[in-house]
Protein backbone atom coordinates (compact mmCIF):
# COMPACT_ATOMS: atom_id res chain seq x y z
CA UNK A 1 0.00 0.00 0.00
CA UNK A 2 1.05 3.80 -0.69
CA UNK A 3 3.49 4.94 2.16
CA UNK A 4 3.17 8.65 3.05
CA UNK A 5 7.04 8.29 4.05
CA UNK A 6 7.69 6.88 0.71
CA UNK A 7 6.38 9.98 -1.26
CA UNK A 8 7.42 12.57 1.47
CA UNK A 9 11.14 11.37 1.79
CA UNK A 10 13.45 13.81 3.83
CA UNK A 11 15.43 14.58 0.47
CA UNK A 12 12.06 15.66 -1.13
CA UNK A 13 11.47 18.20 1.88
CA UNK A 14 14.51 19.83 1.74
CA UNK A 15 14.30 20.46 -1.86
CA UNK A 16 10.86 21.32 -1.89
CA UNK A 17 11.79 24.00 1.30
CA UNK A 18 15.28 24.89 0.02
CA UNK A 19 14.86 24.57 -4.09
CA UNK A 20 17.75 24.96 -5.60
CA UNK A 21 18.81 26.85 -8.83
CA UNK A 22 15.31 28.76 -8.05
CA UNK A 23 15.42 32.01 -9.93
CA UNK A 24 14.27 33.16 -13.09
CA UNK A 25 16.53 34.24 -16.40
CA UNK A 26 15.11 36.25 -18.87
CA UNK A 27 17.66 36.36 -20.95
CA UNK A 28 17.95 32.26 -21.41
CA UNK A 29 17.66 30.63 -24.69
CA UNK A 30 15.20 28.56 -23.86
CA UNK A 31 12.06 29.97 -21.90
CA UNK A 32 8.35 27.81 -21.03
CA UNK A 33 5.76 28.21 -18.72
CA UNK A 34 4.05 25.47 -17.64
CA UNK A 35 0.90 24.82 -15.38
CA UNK A 36 -1.40 22.93 -14.23
CA UNK A 37 -4.88 24.19 -14.03
CA UNK A 38 -6.70 21.58 -12.11
CA UNK A 39 -4.61 22.64 -9.06
CA UNK A 40 -2.55 25.93 -9.82
CA UNK A 41 0.69 24.38 -9.80
CA UNK A 42 2.50 26.99 -12.29
CA UNK A 43 6.37 26.68 -12.75
CA UNK A 44 8.67 28.28 -15.69
CA UNK A 45 11.76 26.68 -16.88
CA UNK A 46 15.14 28.75 -18.09
CA UNK A 47 17.51 26.83 -20.17
CA UNK A 48 20.72 28.19 -21.62
CA UNK A 49 23.04 25.71 -23.68
CA UNK A 50 26.47 26.03 -24.59
CA UNK A 51 27.12 23.93 -27.80
CA UNK A 52 25.09 20.64 -27.53
CA UNK A 53 25.23 21.01 -23.55
CA UNK A 54 22.77 22.59 -21.07
CA UNK A 55 25.27 25.23 -19.66
CA UNK A 56 22.64 26.54 -16.59
CA UNK A 57 18.95 25.76 -15.85
CA UNK A 58 17.11 27.34 -13.52
CA UNK A 59 13.78 27.32 -12.83
CA UNK A 60 10.81 29.57 -10.76
CA UNK A 61 7.01 29.29 -9.79
CA UNK A 62 4.72 28.07 -6.82
CA UNK A 63 3.76 24.31 -6.56
CA UNK A 64 3.08 21.78 -4.20
CA UNK A 65 6.19 19.90 -2.15
CA UNK A 66 6.29 17.41 -5.21
CA UNK A 67 6.66 20.06 -8.31
CA UNK A 68 8.95 22.25 -6.23
CA UNK A 69 11.02 19.34 -5.45
CA UNK A 70 11.33 17.35 -8.30
CA UNK A 71 12.25 20.93 -10.45
CA UNK A 72 15.11 21.68 -8.07
CA UNK A 73 15.96 18.16 -8.47
CA UNK A 74 15.76 18.01 -12.54
CA UNK A 75 17.98 21.24 -12.60
CA UNK A 76 20.63 19.78 -10.66
CA UNK A 77 20.94 16.59 -12.73
CA UNK A 78 20.21 18.76 -15.94
CA UNK A 79 23.10 20.84 -15.41
CA UNK A 80 26.02 20.22 -17.92
CA UNK A 81 23.59 17.19 -19.70
CA UNK A 82 24.04 17.26 -23.27
CA UNK A 83 20.96 17.33 -25.32
CA UNK A 84 20.91 13.59 -25.56
CA UNK A 85 21.38 12.88 -22.06
CA UNK A 86 18.70 15.36 -20.98
CA UNK A 87 15.88 13.76 -23.56
CA UNK A 88 17.12 10.13 -22.45
CA UNK A 89 16.94 11.17 -18.25
CA UNK A 90 13.27 13.05 -19.36
CA UNK A 91 12.04 9.58 -20.80
CA UNK A 92 13.43 7.78 -17.52
CA UNK A 93 11.62 9.99 -15.10
CA UNK A 94 8.55 9.61 -17.57
CA UNK A 95 8.58 6.16 -16.79
CA UNK A 96 9.80 5.62 -13.33
CA UNK A 97 6.95 7.99 -12.75
CA UNK A 98 4.27 5.78 -14.23
CA UNK A 99 5.14 2.08 -14.99
CA UNK A 100 8.46 1.89 -13.40
CA UNK A 101 10.64 0.21 -16.50
CA UNK A 102 13.11 2.58 -17.75
CA UNK A 103 13.82 2.93 -21.46
CA UNK A 104 17.48 3.84 -20.95
CA UNK A 105 18.70 1.76 -18.17
CA UNK A 106 22.54 2.61 -18.70
CA UNK A 107 21.64 6.66 -17.79
CA UNK A 108 21.37 6.50 -14.46
CA UNK A 109 18.65 8.65 -12.28
CA UNK A 110 20.91 9.12 -9.61
CA UNK A 111 18.99 11.21 -6.74
CA UNK A 112 16.04 11.57 -8.91
CA UNK A 113 15.43 8.11 -7.66
CA UNK A 114 14.23 9.93 -4.80
CA UNK A 115 10.79 10.39 -6.58
CA UNK A 116 9.57 6.72 -7.26
CA UNK A 117 7.55 6.84 -4.21
CA UNK A 118 5.17 9.15 -6.03
CA UNK A 119 4.33 6.35 -8.63
CA UNK A 120 2.31 4.59 -5.88
CA UNK A 121 0.03 8.03 -5.91
CA UNK A 122 -1.16 8.58 -9.05
CA UNK A 123 -3.43 11.81 -8.85
CA UNK A 124 0.27 13.31 -7.90
CA UNK A 125 2.39 12.10 -10.84
CA UNK A 126 1.55 15.12 -12.76
CA UNK A 127 3.25 17.01 -9.90
CA UNK A 128 6.08 15.84 -10.50
CA UNK A 129 6.27 15.57 -14.12
CA UNK A 130 5.35 19.09 -14.87
CA UNK A 131 8.98 20.79 -14.34
CA UNK A 132 9.90 18.23 -17.14
CA UNK A 133 7.46 18.82 -19.61
CA UNK A 134 7.60 22.30 -19.26
CA UNK A 135 11.65 21.95 -18.93
CA UNK A 136 11.33 19.63 -22.90
CA UNK A 137 9.46 22.72 -24.21
CA UNK A 138 11.89 24.97 -23.28
CA UNK A 139 14.72 23.12 -24.76
CA UNK A 140 13.17 21.79 -27.91
CA UNK A 141 10.61 24.36 -29.24
CA UNK A 142 11.94 27.34 -27.34
CA UNK A 143 9.01 29.67 -25.50
CA UNK A 144 5.77 28.59 -25.14
CA UNK A 145 3.30 27.51 -22.80
CA UNK A 146 2.84 24.15 -21.37
CA UNK A 147 -0.24 22.44 -19.60
CA UNK A 148 -0.40 19.13 -17.80
CA UNK A 149 -3.99 18.88 -18.65
CA UNK B 1 -41.60 16.31 11.47
CA UNK B 2 -41.02 19.54 9.33
CA UNK B 3 -43.20 17.46 6.40
CA UNK B 4 -46.97 18.22 8.10
CA UNK B 5 -46.41 21.83 8.11
CA UNK B 6 -47.25 23.64 4.62
CA UNK B 7 -44.22 24.71 3.36
CA UNK B 8 -44.90 28.19 2.28
CA UNK B 9 -45.79 28.43 6.19
CA UNK B 10 -42.80 26.58 7.09
CA UNK B 11 -40.54 29.33 4.98
CA UNK B 12 -42.26 32.51 6.27
CA UNK B 13 -40.99 31.71 9.77
CA UNK B 14 -37.69 33.66 10.72
CA UNK B 15 -35.10 31.39 12.77
CA UNK B 16 -37.53 29.29 14.21
CA UNK B 17 -36.55 27.32 17.24
CA UNK B 18 -35.75 24.17 16.18
CA UNK B 19 -34.96 20.37 17.65
CA UNK B 20 -31.45 19.36 16.99
CA UNK B 21 -30.63 16.97 14.47
CA UNK B 22 -30.16 13.18 15.62
CA UNK B 23 -26.65 12.82 13.69
CA UNK B 24 -25.93 9.56 13.84
CA UNK B 25 -29.50 8.49 12.64
CA UNK B 26 -28.65 10.58 9.92
CA UNK B 27 -25.41 8.78 9.28
CA UNK B 28 -27.68 5.67 9.02
CA UNK B 29 -29.24 6.95 5.79
CA UNK B 30 -26.20 6.91 4.07
CA UNK B 31 -24.67 3.59 2.99
CA UNK B 32 -21.15 5.48 1.90
CA UNK B 33 -20.23 6.86 5.42
CA UNK B 34 -19.72 3.48 6.36
CA UNK B 35 -16.90 2.61 4.10
CA UNK B 36 -13.80 2.40 5.09
CA UNK B 37 -10.00 5.14 2.96
CA UNK B 38 -7.40 3.17 3.41
CA UNK B 39 -8.53 0.93 6.77
CA UNK B 40 -9.80 3.94 8.11
CA UNK B 41 -13.25 5.24 8.39
CA UNK B 42 -14.31 8.04 5.80
CA UNK B 43 -14.30 11.65 6.92
CA UNK B 44 -16.35 13.07 4.15
CA UNK B 45 -15.44 16.82 4.24
CA UNK B 46 -15.56 17.49 0.73
CA UNK B 47 -19.84 18.37 0.51
CA UNK B 48 -19.27 21.72 -1.13
CA UNK B 49 -18.26 19.30 -4.59
CA UNK B 50 -20.95 17.24 -3.97
CA UNK B 51 -22.66 16.04 -1.41
CA UNK B 52 -23.54 12.36 -0.85
CA UNK B 53 -27.04 10.72 -1.21
CA UNK B 54 -29.42 9.18 1.07
CA UNK B 55 -30.78 5.68 0.85
CA UNK B 56 -34.09 7.15 -0.58
CA UNK B 57 -32.49 8.56 -3.39
CA UNK B 58 -30.26 5.45 -4.47
CA UNK B 59 -33.74 3.41 -4.29
CA UNK B 60 -35.73 5.78 -6.26
CA UNK B 61 -33.25 4.94 -8.79
CA UNK B 62 -33.45 1.59 -8.54
CA UNK B 63 -36.79 1.77 -8.47
CA UNK B 64 -36.98 3.52 -12.15
CA UNK B 65 -35.23 1.42 -13.57
CA UNK B 66 -36.53 -2.27 -12.04
CA UNK B 67 -40.19 -1.29 -12.30
CA UNK B 68 -41.19 1.98 -13.80
CA UNK B 69 -39.14 3.10 -16.61
CA UNK B 70 -39.96 4.35 -20.34
CA UNK B 71 -39.19 7.83 -21.59
CA UNK B 72 -41.04 10.39 -21.23
CA UNK B 73 -43.62 12.70 -22.73
CA UNK B 74 -44.12 10.55 -25.54
CA UNK B 75 -45.89 7.03 -24.98
CA UNK B 76 -49.26 6.16 -24.73
CA UNK B 77 -48.07 3.02 -22.96
CA UNK B 78 -48.65 2.43 -18.93
CA UNK B 79 -44.57 2.70 -18.48
CA UNK B 80 -44.55 5.91 -20.14
CA UNK B 81 -47.09 7.77 -18.70
CA UNK B 82 -45.53 6.60 -15.01
CA UNK B 83 -42.29 7.88 -15.39
CA UNK B 84 -43.50 10.70 -16.93
CA UNK B 85 -45.85 11.34 -13.82
CA UNK B 86 -42.94 10.70 -11.47
CA UNK B 87 -40.93 13.44 -13.61
CA UNK B 88 -43.45 16.08 -13.30
CA UNK B 89 -44.62 15.16 -9.97
CA UNK B 90 -40.84 16.39 -9.06
CA UNK B 91 -40.66 19.60 -11.01
CA UNK B 92 -43.90 20.12 -8.78
CA UNK B 93 -41.84 19.33 -5.95
CA UNK B 94 -39.00 21.45 -6.92
CA UNK B 95 -41.43 24.26 -7.54
CA UNK B 96 -42.43 23.63 -3.86
CA UNK B 97 -38.89 23.62 -2.96
CA UNK B 98 -37.72 27.12 -4.04
CA UNK B 99 -41.22 29.11 -3.26
CA UNK B 100 -41.97 29.61 -7.26
CA UNK B 101 -45.85 30.69 -7.97
CA UNK B 102 -45.67 28.21 -11.11
CA UNK B 103 -44.21 24.66 -12.21
CA UNK B 104 -43.87 26.41 -15.65
CA UNK B 105 -40.93 28.65 -13.83
CA UNK B 106 -39.03 25.03 -12.89
CA UNK B 107 -36.82 24.09 -16.24
CA UNK B 108 -34.83 20.67 -16.14
CA UNK B 109 -31.25 21.35 -16.60
CA UNK B 110 -27.96 19.05 -16.35
CA UNK B 111 -26.86 21.62 -13.22
CA UNK B 112 -26.12 25.32 -12.26
CA UNK B 113 -23.77 25.67 -15.24
CA UNK B 114 -25.96 24.72 -17.89
CA UNK B 115 -28.55 26.90 -16.41
CA UNK B 116 -26.70 29.64 -16.38
CA UNK B 117 -25.01 29.00 -19.91
CA UNK B 118 -29.09 28.90 -20.91
CA UNK B 119 -29.59 32.13 -19.67
CA UNK B 120 -26.47 33.69 -21.48
CA UNK B 121 -27.39 32.49 -24.56
CA UNK B 122 -31.30 32.73 -24.55
CA UNK B 123 -31.70 35.95 -22.25
CA UNK B 124 -28.62 38.27 -21.94
CA UNK B 125 -27.22 37.42 -25.88
CA UNK B 126 -30.12 38.46 -27.90
CA UNK B 127 -30.47 42.19 -25.90
CA UNK B 128 -27.05 42.72 -25.86
CA UNK B 129 -25.51 45.70 -27.84
CA UNK B 130 -21.79 46.55 -27.66
CA UNK B 131 -21.15 49.01 -24.71
CA UNK B 132 -23.41 46.70 -22.95
CA UNK B 133 -22.61 45.81 -19.46
CA UNK B 134 -23.24 42.71 -17.10
CA UNK B 135 -22.26 42.75 -13.70
CA UNK B 136 -20.85 39.59 -11.45
CA UNK B 137 -18.91 39.71 -8.72
CA UNK B 138 -15.35 38.91 -7.62
CA UNK B 139 -16.31 35.74 -5.59
CA UNK B 140 -17.92 33.73 -8.26
CA UNK B 141 -17.11 30.49 -9.79
CA UNK B 142 -15.89 30.15 -13.37
CA UNK B 143 -19.16 28.75 -14.20
CA UNK B 144 -21.14 32.35 -13.41
CA UNK B 145 -18.11 34.08 -15.66
CA UNK B 146 -17.29 32.36 -18.43
CA UNK B 147 -21.02 31.91 -19.85
CA UNK B 148 -21.12 36.38 -19.66
CA UNK B 149 -17.58 36.14 -21.35
CA UNK B 150 -18.79 34.01 -24.12
CA UNK B 151 -21.85 36.34 -24.18
CA UNK B 152 -19.64 39.75 -24.05
CA UNK B 153 -17.02 38.27 -26.74
CA UNK B 154 -20.19 37.53 -29.51
CA UNK B 155 -21.74 41.14 -28.59
CA UNK B 156 -19.50 43.77 -28.01
CA UNK B 157 -20.84 43.66 -24.18
CA UNK B 158 -18.72 44.37 -21.23
CA UNK B 159 -18.10 42.51 -18.41
CA UNK B 160 -17.89 44.53 -14.69
CA UNK B 161 -17.05 42.71 -11.32
CA UNK B 162 -17.76 44.01 -8.52
CA UNK B 163 -15.16 43.80 -5.98
CA UNK B 164 -15.06 42.04 -2.60
CA UNK B 165 -12.85 42.95 1.09
CA UNK B 166 -10.38 40.50 2.67
CA UNK B 167 -12.68 39.44 4.58
CA UNK B 168 -14.20 37.79 1.61
CA UNK B 169 -17.27 40.31 1.77
CA UNK B 170 -19.02 42.26 -1.32
CA UNK B 171 -17.98 45.97 -1.14
CA UNK B 172 -21.78 47.00 -1.80
CA UNK B 173 -21.39 50.33 -1.70
CA UNK B 174 -19.19 49.20 -5.29
CA UNK B 175 -21.88 46.87 -6.26
CA UNK B 176 -24.45 49.86 -6.28
CA UNK B 177 -22.51 52.02 -7.97
CA UNK B 178 -21.72 49.24 -10.82
CA UNK B 179 -25.40 49.19 -11.72
CA UNK B 180 -25.27 51.83 -14.30
CA UNK B 181 -27.87 52.68 -17.33
CA UNK B 182 -25.69 50.89 -19.37
CA UNK B 183 -26.24 47.12 -17.33
CA UNK B 184 -28.43 44.72 -18.54
CA UNK B 185 -27.92 42.19 -16.15
CA UNK B 186 -26.44 41.06 -12.70
CA UNK B 187 -25.23 37.62 -12.36
CA UNK B 188 -24.61 36.66 -8.78
CA UNK B 189 -23.63 34.36 -6.25
CA UNK B 190 -25.74 33.44 -3.04
CA UNK B 191 -22.96 31.12 -1.43
CA UNK B 192 -19.62 31.09 -2.43
CA UNK B 193 -18.33 27.86 -2.81
CA UNK B 194 -14.62 29.38 -2.09
CA UNK B 195 -15.30 31.61 0.79
CA UNK B 196 -18.38 30.32 2.02
CA UNK B 197 -19.64 33.84 1.87
CA UNK B 198 -23.08 34.09 2.23
CA UNK B 199 -24.11 37.23 0.13
CA UNK B 200 -26.78 39.83 0.81
CA UNK B 201 -28.97 38.75 -2.10
CA UNK B 202 -31.70 40.14 -1.00
CA UNK B 203 -30.40 44.04 -1.19
CA UNK B 204 -28.44 43.41 -4.81
CA UNK B 205 -31.82 42.26 -5.84
CA UNK B 206 -34.10 45.25 -4.64
CA UNK B 207 -30.80 47.23 -6.03
CA UNK B 208 -30.40 45.67 -9.41
CA UNK B 209 -34.67 46.15 -9.74
CA UNK B 210 -34.19 50.07 -8.52
CA UNK B 211 -32.12 50.33 -11.20
CA UNK B 212 -34.53 48.38 -13.68
CA UNK B 213 -32.18 45.62 -13.96
CA UNK B 214 -32.86 41.89 -14.15
CA UNK B 215 -30.23 39.61 -11.73
CA UNK B 216 -29.55 35.99 -11.96
CA UNK B 217 -28.56 34.46 -9.01
CA UNK B 218 -26.30 30.98 -8.36
CA UNK B 219 -27.77 28.77 -5.81
CA UNK B 220 -25.23 26.14 -6.48
CA UNK B 221 -24.01 26.15 -2.92
CA UNK B 222 -27.11 27.90 -1.08
CA UNK B 223 -29.91 25.12 -2.51
CA UNK B 224 -28.53 22.44 0.28
CA UNK B 225 -28.07 24.65 3.04
CA UNK B 226 -30.35 27.61 3.40
CA UNK B 227 -34.05 28.40 2.82
CA UNK B 228 -34.76 29.74 -0.48
CA UNK B 229 -38.25 31.52 -1.25
CA UNK B 230 -37.59 32.73 -5.27
CA UNK B 231 -41.05 34.51 -4.62
CA UNK B 232 -39.90 36.47 -1.14
CA UNK B 233 -36.35 37.28 -3.22
CA UNK B 234 -38.07 38.21 -6.62
CA UNK B 235 -34.67 37.77 -8.22
CA UNK B 236 -35.45 37.08 -12.03
CA UNK B 237 -32.99 33.59 -12.12
CA UNK B 238 -32.23 31.06 -9.59
CA UNK B 239 -30.22 28.41 -10.87
CA UNK B 240 -28.72 25.02 -8.98
CA UNK B 241 -28.03 21.08 -9.04
CA UNK B 242 -29.05 18.26 -7.77
CA UNK B 243 -25.77 16.64 -7.11
CA UNK B 244 -25.46 19.02 -4.49
CA UNK B 245 -28.48 18.48 -2.25
CA UNK B 246 -28.46 14.72 -2.20
CA UNK B 247 -29.90 14.88 -5.40
CA UNK B 248 -28.52 12.73 -8.59
CA UNK B 249 -25.78 13.99 -10.70
CA UNK B 250 -26.70 15.86 -14.27
CA UNK B 251 -29.80 16.98 -13.07
CA UNK B 252 -30.37 21.24 -12.25
CA UNK B 253 -32.80 23.25 -12.12
CA UNK B 254 -33.11 26.92 -13.70
CA UNK B 255 -35.73 28.92 -11.98
CA UNK B 256 -36.99 31.89 -14.47
CA UNK B 257 -39.67 34.11 -13.72
CA UNK B 258 -42.43 33.52 -16.46
CA UNK B 259 -42.33 36.39 -18.16
CA UNK B 260 -38.98 36.10 -18.68
CA UNK B 261 -39.07 32.38 -20.00
CA UNK B 262 -42.03 33.08 -22.60
CA UNK B 263 -40.00 35.60 -23.93
CA UNK B 264 -37.00 33.69 -24.71
CA UNK B 265 -36.12 32.18 -27.52
CA UNK B 266 -34.86 28.50 -27.08
CA UNK B 267 -31.53 27.74 -26.67
CA UNK B 268 -31.32 23.82 -27.89
CA UNK B 269 -33.32 22.31 -30.65
CA UNK B 270 -34.86 19.01 -31.02
CA UNK B 271 -37.51 17.29 -29.67
CA UNK B 272 -39.91 17.64 -27.23
CA UNK B 273 -39.09 21.61 -26.92
CA UNK B 274 -41.62 21.94 -30.41
CA UNK B 275 -44.72 22.56 -30.90
CA UNK B 276 -45.08 22.11 -35.06
CA UNK B 277 -42.29 21.13 -37.35
CA UNK B 278 -42.54 21.72 -41.09
CA UNK B 279 -39.15 21.95 -43.18
CA UNK B 280 -40.34 25.57 -43.37
CA UNK B 281 -41.07 26.88 -40.59
CA UNK B 282 -41.02 24.87 -36.27
CA UNK B 283 -43.04 26.54 -33.59
CA UNK B 284 -41.54 26.20 -30.08
CA UNK B 285 -43.26 24.73 -26.83
CA UNK B 286 -43.86 26.76 -23.79
CA UNK B 287 -41.62 26.88 -21.02
CA UNK B 288 -40.54 24.84 -19.64
CA UNK B 289 -40.78 22.17 -22.38
CA UNK B 290 -39.12 25.01 -25.07
CA UNK B 291 -35.55 24.53 -22.55
CA UNK B 292 -35.92 20.95 -22.53
CA UNK B 293 -34.86 19.92 -26.02
CA UNK B 294 -34.53 15.95 -26.44
CA UNK B 295 -34.82 12.93 -23.37
CA UNK B 296 -33.76 14.62 -20.54
CA UNK B 297 -31.92 13.40 -17.37
CA UNK B 298 -34.89 11.04 -16.55
CA UNK B 299 -33.31 9.26 -13.61
CA UNK B 300 -32.12 12.53 -12.34
CA UNK B 301 -35.23 14.59 -12.58
CA UNK B 302 -37.54 11.76 -10.66
CA UNK B 303 -34.66 10.81 -8.02
CA UNK B 304 -34.38 14.09 -7.36
CA UNK B 305 -37.98 14.75 -5.79
CA UNK B 306 -36.90 11.81 -2.63
CA UNK B 307 -34.00 14.13 -1.68
CA UNK B 308 -36.04 17.24 -1.37
CA UNK B 309 -38.27 15.04 0.62
CA UNK B 310 -35.20 14.12 2.30
CA UNK B 311 -34.19 17.63 3.27
CA UNK B 312 -37.62 19.18 4.09
CA UNK B 313 -37.93 15.99 6.13
CA UNK B 314 -34.36 16.96 8.59
CA UNK B 315 -35.74 20.87 8.23
CA UNK B 316 -33.58 23.33 6.82
CA UNK B 317 -33.28 25.17 9.60
CA UNK B 318 -32.18 21.99 11.63
CA UNK B 319 -29.71 21.77 8.73
CA UNK B 320 -28.38 25.07 8.49
CA UNK B 321 -28.07 25.01 12.52
CA UNK B 322 -26.27 21.73 12.76
CA UNK B 323 -23.66 22.90 10.04
CA UNK B 324 -23.16 26.00 11.68
CA UNK B 325 -22.01 24.75 14.55
CA UNK B 326 -20.27 22.06 12.89
CA UNK B 327 -18.42 25.31 11.55
CA UNK B 328 -18.00 27.26 14.66
CA UNK B 329 -16.22 24.60 16.15
CA UNK B 330 -13.65 24.14 12.93
CA UNK B 331 -13.22 27.68 12.65
CA UNK B 332 -12.17 27.51 16.56
CA UNK B 333 -10.33 24.28 16.31
CA UNK B 334 -8.34 25.78 13.23
CA UNK B 335 -7.50 29.30 15.73
CA UNK B 336 -5.15 26.08 17.64
CA UNK B 337 -3.47 25.77 14.44
CA UNK B 338 -0.14 27.56 14.01
CA UNK B 339 0.49 29.16 10.29
CA UNK B 340 -3.18 28.26 9.38
CA UNK B 341 -4.87 31.43 7.65
CA UNK B 342 -8.50 31.04 6.77
CA UNK B 343 -9.71 32.36 3.57
CA UNK B 344 -13.13 33.59 3.63
CA UNK B 345 -13.77 35.39 6.90
CA UNK B 346 -17.01 36.71 6.55
CA UNK B 347 -19.20 36.49 9.48
CA UNK B 348 -22.34 35.29 7.41
CA UNK B 349 -20.81 32.32 5.83
CA UNK B 350 -21.90 28.98 5.19
CA UNK B 351 -19.77 25.57 6.27
CA UNK B 352 -17.08 25.82 3.94
CA UNK B 353 -13.57 26.18 5.73
CA UNK B 354 -10.71 27.43 3.05
CA UNK B 355 -7.65 27.83 4.55
CA UNK B 356 -3.81 27.69 3.75
CA UNK B 357 -0.74 26.51 5.99
CA UNK B 358 2.39 28.87 5.97
CA UNK B 359 4.61 25.14 5.65
CA UNK B 360 2.24 23.09 3.53
CA UNK B 361 1.04 23.11 -0.43
CA UNK B 362 -2.59 22.70 -0.13
CA UNK B 363 -1.79 19.61 -2.41
CA UNK B 364 0.57 18.35 0.08
CA UNK B 365 -2.38 18.86 2.87
CA UNK B 366 -4.34 16.87 0.60
CA UNK B 367 -2.94 13.71 0.30
CA UNK B 368 -1.66 13.78 3.95
CA UNK B 369 -5.05 13.66 4.68
CA UNK B 370 -6.51 11.20 2.28
CA UNK B 371 -4.14 8.58 3.91
CA UNK B 372 -6.11 9.62 7.01
CA UNK B 373 -9.50 8.93 5.37
CA UNK B 374 -10.46 12.39 5.38
CA UNK B 375 -11.36 13.62 2.19
CA UNK B 376 -11.17 17.48 0.88
CA UNK B 377 -10.65 19.84 -1.98
CA UNK B 378 -8.07 21.35 -2.72
CA UNK B 379 -6.72 23.86 -5.67
CA UNK B 380 -8.78 26.49 -6.98
CA UNK B 381 -12.33 25.66 -6.52
CA UNK B 382 -12.87 26.37 -9.84
CA UNK B 383 -12.74 30.23 -8.59
CA UNK B 384 -9.21 31.34 -10.05
CA UNK B 385 -9.55 35.05 -9.78
CA UNK B 386 -10.71 34.48 -5.82
CA UNK B 387 -7.52 33.00 -5.43
CA UNK B 388 -5.63 35.89 -7.29
CA UNK B 389 -7.51 38.45 -4.98
CA UNK B 390 -6.23 36.49 -2.27
CA UNK B 391 -2.69 35.94 -3.31
CA UNK B 392 -2.49 32.10 -3.22
CA UNK B 393 -2.18 29.82 -5.53
CA UNK B 394 -5.15 27.47 -4.12
CA UNK B 395 -6.03 26.80 -0.60
CA UNK B 396 -7.35 23.41 0.98
CA UNK B 397 -11.22 23.35 1.61
CA UNK B 398 -12.99 21.49 4.34
CA UNK B 399 -16.43 21.56 3.70
CA UNK B 400 -19.19 20.20 5.92
CA UNK B 401 -22.84 18.64 5.87
CA UNK B 402 -25.75 17.91 8.38
CA UNK B 403 -24.31 13.88 8.16
CA UNK B 404 -20.95 15.31 9.51
CA UNK B 405 -20.10 14.94 12.67
CA UNK B 406 -17.79 17.08 15.30
CA UNK B 407 -15.81 13.86 15.64
CA UNK B 408 -14.83 14.19 12.17
CA UNK B 409 -13.80 17.67 12.45
CA UNK B 410 -11.38 16.68 15.05
CA UNK B 411 -10.13 14.07 12.57
CA UNK B 412 -9.29 16.79 10.40
CA UNK B 413 -7.70 18.33 12.83
CA UNK B 414 -5.66 15.48 14.04
CA UNK B 415 -4.73 14.87 10.13
CA UNK B 416 -3.52 18.84 9.95
CA UNK B 417 -1.39 18.10 12.21
CA UNK B 418 0.44 15.39 11.09
CA UNK B 419 0.80 18.04 7.94
CA UNK B 420 2.53 19.61 10.79
CA UNK B 421 5.09 16.63 11.41
CA UNK B 422 5.73 16.48 7.92
CA UNK B 423 6.49 19.84 7.10
CA UNK B 424 6.60 21.95 9.89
Amino acid sequence: MADLDDLYREMILDHSRNPRNFRSNEAAAGIAHGNNPLCGDRVSVFVDLDGDSIRDISFQGSGCAICTASASLMTQALKGATRRRAQFLFENVHHMLTDGKLPHPEVELGKLHVLEGVREFPIRVKCATLPWHTFHSALTRGSEIVSTE
Amino acid sequence: MSSAVPLDALRDTHAPRVEPLDVERVRQDFPILQRKIRGKPLVYLDNAASSQRPRVVIEAIRKLYEQDYANIHRGVHTLSQVATEAYENSRDKVRQFIGAADRREIVFTRGTTESINLVANSFARPRLQPGDEILITAMEHHANIVPWQLVCEQTGARLRVAPISDEGILRMEEFARLLTPRTRLVAAVHVSNALGTINPIRRMIELAHAAGIPILIDGAQAAPHLRVNVQQLDCDFYAFSGHKMCGPTGIGVLYGKLAHLEAMPPWQGGGDMINVVTFEKTTYNDPPQRFEAGTPNIEGGIALAPAIDYLLGLGMDRIAAWENELLAYATQCAADIPGLRIIGTAPCKASVLSFVLDCAHPHDIGTILDQEGVAIRTGHHCAQPVMQRFNVPATARASFSFYNTREEVDALFRGLRKVLEVFG
